[in-house]
């Protein structure tokens, strides 16, 4: 179905009760449906609004210090020997990843609800310090869950979040990593529903969140197109992204869905190997069903119980995925691939040693699967890869595998 | 007439309010299912709930989580929750059994695989918690279509649009969710569902019965005044929390306790 991409018009997607085909939607307890309803319903009241707009705009440039360069990976490239690799530097946005162009857009919201308070689930931690930062600026009280193992492996930005000012809260339930967290924001959003704000980290969760994350997200391929054309007189070839929930990876893609000649590969975490179950790849080995509010590819047995999953990188270890990723990959307009943690490592090293860039552990999965792309593909091709973020928070994990005192 | 329908309908007209005890299945280890279930209606259960046991139980507070938790560990599947009423029914088959659980186990199952079967072993209504009626997708005509009732939640935020699409779609009772929060939350305010039950009785036609936060004889017969029946979950599961390593007659010494602190509660509010 790839040919017949530029007859869809992705920006139908979703309809208005949250439909990719048949992911997405609103699978949510009666007791969170108001809230629902009035995101939504303030969220399409502003979206186009240009008062609106133009307040995020300014909060992107001066604050966020956007737009990120697309930078040209020369010596890199040189070293694959194929085309020509193009990294989106999201890890120099503040805060240091591409979390923050979602939380500055909620926030703009929250605000405008007159809510006091944010909420908020993480994996690596990036969402949550981007969270705690905006409510920080905003003088919002923040609380961040965080799943307890995450909070052992991510201790960097568990620091910088509490001293933003942010309660984090270990998760002890379940599989004590991001699932959880999700859960017990949920369970908080619910209780607190009348002054609370939650913000989502990620493309995923019950209608509109999938959408609204998108579109603030959007931001990166709308630059990264733009640049491209400017520095290369033409499209990408190829656009790269990691897909743990997919909120960077969607903001890459969404602008190029409707560009054919443009391929696009979506990066899963293939933790210790795809055939050992121990891994967060979804779409690569899931099957539908409905988590968090969605229906998705997910991890899960065949009684429909959701399996704990494996991933060298927090923010990617995740069992469900965003419902607009499910539905590209039916209808085969994105391919979704795996790299597994030994892979990333190297991507990780890789990038590094080149480019003097130290990735974040989630993008060295894109990185690990350009180095396979690049050698593919001639000269005169571009691949961009989207830089999701960078790795000063994997320092005790990276330190740990190579041997490192830290 | 649905056997829960009828059940209702002949309370109400001894001036009866039902109680409805919430037990997980598989808690704390399947073996005890079935017997505390018979005890539960020994103990004047007029209904019971059936948890369906879910790995990510998003509306249900620490108590039933943990619950879950503990048959999980046994990994009771749906079909262990079918074969567990198959049997309750081999001695029981008056008493209405609601079974309540989250859409993945379900869809996994199939839409029409699920309801054949559970009307098979002899479930009464299925209460779905992530199921709005507006996604539907077939399900509840599947449900419909096998005789089983459609119990769906409403809360103090639900608006008249949405309370009418529950109407419509929904049988049995309706289940107000008396307080925001998950399962097991604070105290609830008695003025306050008195007030809310008001204006949702002019959109909904089906009898109520009130849950969440429901722990003591008190706010049971508080609440007995308001709806035709009263459902008591984490109260419950957190006697077998208590004792979970125990022998079953302990768990069931302590349960039997509580139910009837519910029981004696509700009886009294009603005769007066």
């Amino acid at each position: 179905m790839t040919t017949e991409n530029s007859t869809i018009d992705f920006a139908q997607f979703p309809d208005a009760e949250g439909h990719f085909g048949p992911y997405g939607g609103i699978f949510a307890p009666e007791t969170l449906m108001a809230a629902l309803e009035q995101l939504n319903d303030e969220y399409e009241s502003v979206k186009n609004d240009p008062k609106f707009l133009d307040e995020l705009a300014a909060d992107l440039k001066d604050y966020v210090g956007r737009p990120t360069p697309l930078y040209y990976a020369e010596r890199w490239s040189h070293e694959l020997g194929g085309a020509k690799i193009y990294l989106k530097r999201e890890d120099l946005n503040h805060t240091g990843a591409h979390k923050v162009n979602n939380t500055i857009g909620q926030a703009l919201l929250a605000k405008r609800l007159g809510k006091k308070r944010i909420i908020a689930e993480t994996g690596a931690g990036q969402h949550g310090v981007a969270s705690a930062t905006v409510a920080a600026r905003l003088g919002l009280e923040c609380v961040v869950y965080m799943g307890a193992d995450d909070v052992v492996r991510q201790a960097p930005n568990v620091a910088r979040m509490r001293m933003l000012g942010a309660t984090v809260v270990a998760v002890e339930s379940g599989s004590r990593t991001l699932k959880d967290a999700l859960n017990e924001a949920m369970r908080d959003w619910v209780t607190n529903v009348d002054d609370t704000f939650y913000i989502i980290g990620t493309v995923a969760g019950p209608h509109p969140y999938p959408a609204m994350v998108r579109d603030f997200q959007a931001v990166i391929g709308e630059e990264a197109r733009a640049q491209c054309l400017e520095k290369e007189g033409k499209l990408p070839d190829a656009l790269v992204a990691c897909v743990g929930g997919g909120s960077n990876a969607i903001g890459l893609f969404h602008k190029f869905l409707a560009d054919d000649s443009v391929k696009i590969y979506g990066v899963e975490p293939a933790g210790h190997g795809l055939e050992t179950g121990q891994h967060a790849a979804p779409l690569c080995k899931g099957t539908p069903g409905v988590l968090h509010g969605n229906r998705t590819y997910l991890m899960q047995d065949e009684n429909g119980q959701i399996l704990g999953t494996h991933s060298i990188s927090a923010g990617l270890d995740y069992p469900g995925v965003g419902p607009e990723h499910a539905w590209l990959k039916d209808i085969g307009r994105v391919n979704y691939v795996a790299i597994d943690d030994e892979e990333a490592m190297q991507g990780f090293r890789d990038l590094t040693r080149f480019e003097g860039i130290i990735p974040a552990l989630e993008s060295s999965h894109a990185i690990a699967y350009a180095t396979k792309l690049a050698p593919t593909m001639s000269k005169d091709q571009v691949i961009i890869v989207n830089l999701s973020g960078r790795g000063d928070k994997d320092m005790n994990t990276v330190c740990q595998i190579e041997g490192i005192e830290f | 007439m649905s056997r829960i329908s009828q059940r209702l309908e002949s309370l109400k007209s001894a001036g009866k309010t039902a109680l409805v005890p919430y037990i997980t299945a598989g808690d704390p280890r399947p073996s005890a299912t079935v017997s505390l279930m018979h005890l539960l209606v020994e103990k004047g259960a007029d209904m019971i709930e059936l948890g369906v046991p879910f790995s990510d139980p998003m509306a249900d507070g620490p108590v039933i989580q943990k619950a879950v938790e503990r048959a999980l560990e046994h990994n009771v599947s749906m079909n262990d929750v079918f074969e567990m009423v198959r049997e309750f029914r081999e001695k029981d088959a008056e008493t209405p059994i609601i079974l309540m659980g989250y859409l993945n186990p379900v869809e996994r199952m199939g839409f029409e695989s699920f309801a054949n079967a559970a009307s098979s072993v002899g479930v009464d209504a299925v209460l779905t918690v992530d199921m709005p009626p507006q996604e539907s997708m077939g399900y509840f005509d599947a449900l419909k279509a096998h005789n089983l009732d459609r119990i769906f939640l409403i809360s103090p935020t639900t608006p008249n649009s949405r309370l009418r699409a529950v109407n419509e779609k929904g049988s049995g009772f309706v289940y107000y969710v008396s307080l925001k929060g998950v399962t097991g939350s604070k105290e609830l305010d008695v003025d306050d569902v008195a007030k809310q039950l008001q204006r949702m009785q002019g959109e909904v036609e089906l009898p109520f019965g009130i849950g969440f936060g429901i722990r003591n004889g008190e706010t049971a017969a508080a609440m007995s005044k308001q709806g035709s029946a009263v459902i008591v979950g984490s109260a419950l599961v957190s006697l077998i929390e208590a004792n979970h390593d125990k022998d079953l007659y302990e768990i069931e010494l302590a349960i039997g306790e509580k139910m009837n602190e519910f029981r004696h509660a509700i009886d009294k509010a009603d005769a007066e």
